[in-house]
């Protein structure tokens, strides 16, 4: 075990996999030389060379439908766009090429790649540092989307990404990056993509979460714990595919499930839980689905704070939900 | 020189066939190829069999020279049984076997990917090609700068080709771009580019053989702009009468590929009237052999929809097949 932040994980991550299998190698923005902006590749020029981490230019376009031509022709590409919001330059790449690569080509060639990119607000970083659009590729059949929020997530998480054979899109919440630290297995260490972890017990209320948001989670349902409500929080770990089996096991414990995520409300992925508990889980709720999201706005600069969902605005959640 | 006719014909004969096949409703839609054949033959023909091929969704002439079976064509169009890719898209082709990957339809997005496959030849020292085919439409696009743009700092072992067929559906390539040549964009990326009659098979091939020595050897990137023209519809359900006169397209069907190679193996004693005659009725029974053949195949499965989404089904995706299989017996007790 080393203490390390998320960021350092997912550095270690990408140490460890390139060491033990030559296919791995690392594209993006500024990744070599500078070891990237967050730094989540230092180092790894230096021991790997310039044709296994790629200064590559400014295009993200090109630096996805490489990965991807890099994934089809037998490598394992880790590339990284500098900030979620600029993932739109690659976003046709994403969508109609990574996504049906396997279904266009019937399993002919594959394209085992991930793309990496740091997601959230929290950070003061406006409208186009600041995005979560996770929902625009959980609609996408053929991509998975996997969101950490612990560093031992974020090292194991990576490490199954690197493996798995179909496209991973890793989404690391930039504001945790370097703002906690724990103890993360050395060595080999795998977490399952497609497994919630759930992150505190509780019997009346179910919150259902992931990234950055599951500490806001956690803080406002210690602060309801003084009131004598008990919280479950999950956090997902893994949009698609996602753990229905812990949605549904803690929703028939609670009656109470309350969405979190910065996404906007309207079409985030909280809509998507929300359904799923209508259809499965009616008869097990004891007060309708609450969510708690960013606002149907573009991310503002200002009042930041107000548009996240926060302590106090999930501690209202938790609130209302146990008031039916 | 006779290798090059022959698959010219081959590519003509079997164009028209799928053409009828879709008038006919068995095809989905269909890209023609008729026009552009001695730019897919001539550039094919001077690969090797381990090089890769990305093609747009027109290049029938680089298949069959790469040596796809006729009846694997038909099988892929009319989405029989032993469609290799299952049905899953229409017009396009792809067969691992033949080092063909198929393409996406949305135009260009072929060209960064291609880049990144022949960049994973030079990460592991392989001295293998790819050539990724494009129309005069695609270097309008973002991912035509991006692609060339990631190859002039990388160098890859690739080649671009761009089959300059006038057209993108109705747009003329004056309204593509202000420059005079496509093949001058390669001079802004550091690169070479060279413009060939592409209605010249023999031009064509030498052009490519040259190139891909010398990219094969090590040389960086090239562009090359194959001058040619669709001499059909874009797709079948595309009428070119809108947007272009009957004179313009009689002026092409005089520098018709087949007919300029005919005219020079005639004058050449390489065949003879009699002789042609006869190799395009051999042409002729075998590619309507093959068609009665995959007509009377059986379909794909339902469940084929469901296959190749990811390695192994999501468990979301595994409770739908399950809906799926459910409607379908509920379909057919009805059905009784």
């Amino acid at each position: 075990m080393t203490v390390l932040t998320l960021a350092k994980a997912i550095n270690e991550a990408l140490r460890y996999e390139m060491r033990r299998d030559e296919r791995v190698v690392v594209l993006g923005e500024d990744v070599g030389v500078n070891g990237g902006v967050f730094r989540c590749t230092e180092g790894l020029l230096v021991e790997f060379g310039p044709m296994r981490v790629m200064d590559t230019p400014l295009s993200e376009s090109a630096i996805i439908g490489v990965a991807l031509g890099l994934a089809a022709n037998g490598m394992r590409p880790v590339a990284e766009i500098q900030f979620s919001d600029f993932i739109f330059g690659g976003f046709e790449q994403l969508v109609s090429n990574v996504a049906k690569f396997r279904y266009r080509n019937a399993g002919h060639y594959t394209a085992p790649l991930v793309v990496r990119a740091p997601v959230g607000g929290g950070v003061r970083g406006g409208m186009y540092h600041s995005q979560s659009p996770e929902s625009y590729f959980t609609n996408t059949a053929g991509l998975k989307v996997v969101v950490p929020s612990t560093p031992s997530d974020a090292k194991g998480l990576l490490i199954s990404a690197i493996r798995d054979d179909d496209p991973v899109i890793f989404f690391e919440p930039k504001r945790l990056y370097h703002s906690l630290k724990e103890e993360v297995p050395d060595g080999e260490y795998t977490v399952p993509i497609g497994k919630a972890r759930l992150v505190r017990e509780g019997d009346d209320v179910t919150v259902i979460t992931y990234g950055a948001t599951v500490y806001d989670a956690l803080a406002a349902a210690e602060e309801v714990e003084k009131e004598g409500i008990s919280v479950e929080v999950i956090d997902l770990r893994s949009l698609i595919p996602y753990d229905w089996e812990a949605i549904s096991r803690s929703v028939r414990k609670t009656g109470r499930p309350v969405i979190v995520h910065e996404a906007q409300k309207t079409s985030g992925f909280g809509a998507e839980i929300a359904a799923t508990i209508a259809e499965r889980e009616i008869y097990s709720l004891e007060a309708p689905v609450i969510r708690v999201t960013g606002y149907d706005t573009p991310h503002p600069l200002v009042h930041e704070h107000l548009y996240l969902p926060n302590k106090d605005r999930i501690v209202n959640a938790i609130r209302k939900s146990t008031a039916y | 020189m006779l290798r090059m006719y022959r698959l010219m014909v081959l590519t003509r004969v079997l164009d028209r066939y799928l053409l009828r096949l879709q008038r006919m409703g068995k095809v989905a839609l269909y890209a023609e190829a008729m026009g552009e054949e001695a730019a897919m033959v001539g550039s094919a023909l001077a690969l090797q069999p381990e090089d890769v091929v990305f093609p747009s969704y027109r290049e029938l002439g680089v298949f069959l020279t790469r040596g796809v079976p006729v009846s694997e064509i038909l099988d892929r169009h009319l989405n029989t049984v032993d469609d290799p890719l299952k049905g899953h898209e229409f017009a396009v082709f792809g067969d691992r076997r033949f080092n063909i990957v198929p393409a996406p339809t949305p135009v260009s997005t072929q060209i960064p990917m291609a880049v990144g496959y022949a960049l994973a030849f030079k990460i592991r020292g392989e001295r293998r090609l790819v050539v990724t085919y494009f129309g005069d439409g695609a270097t309008s696009k973002g991912d035509f700068h991006e692609g060339v743009n990631f190859a002039s700092v990388y160098k890859p072992p690739i080649i671009f080709i761009c089959m300059n067929n006038q057209y993108a559906i109705s747009t003329p390539v004056s309204r593509q771009t202000g420059a005079a040549t496509i093949a001058q964009k390669a001079i802004a990326y550091g690169l070479s580019g060279f413009r060939v009659d592409g209605n010249d098979v023999i031009a064509m091939y030498f052009v490519s053989r040259s190139v891909f020595e010398e990219v094969r050897d090590g040389g960086d990137p090239v562009l090359i702009e194959a001058v040619t023209y669709r001499l059909g519809a874009h797709t079948t359900s595309d009428d070119p009468k809108r947007y272009r006169s009957v004179e313009e397209v009689q002026q092409w069907m005089k520098r018709d590929p087949i007919e300029r190679m005919r005219t020079y193996l005639i004058a050449k004693g390489v065949i003879d009237e009699e002789g042609d005659k006869a190799l395009w009725s051999e042409i002729e029974s075998l590619v309507s052999a093959e068609v009665e053949r995959s007509l009377a195949k059986p379909g794909l499965d339902p469940e084929v929809i469901f296959e190749d989404v990811y390695a192994e089904p999501t468990p979301q995706l595994r409770e739908q097949i399950d809906e799926f299989r459910q409607q379908l017996r509920a379909e057919k007790v009805m059905r009784r």
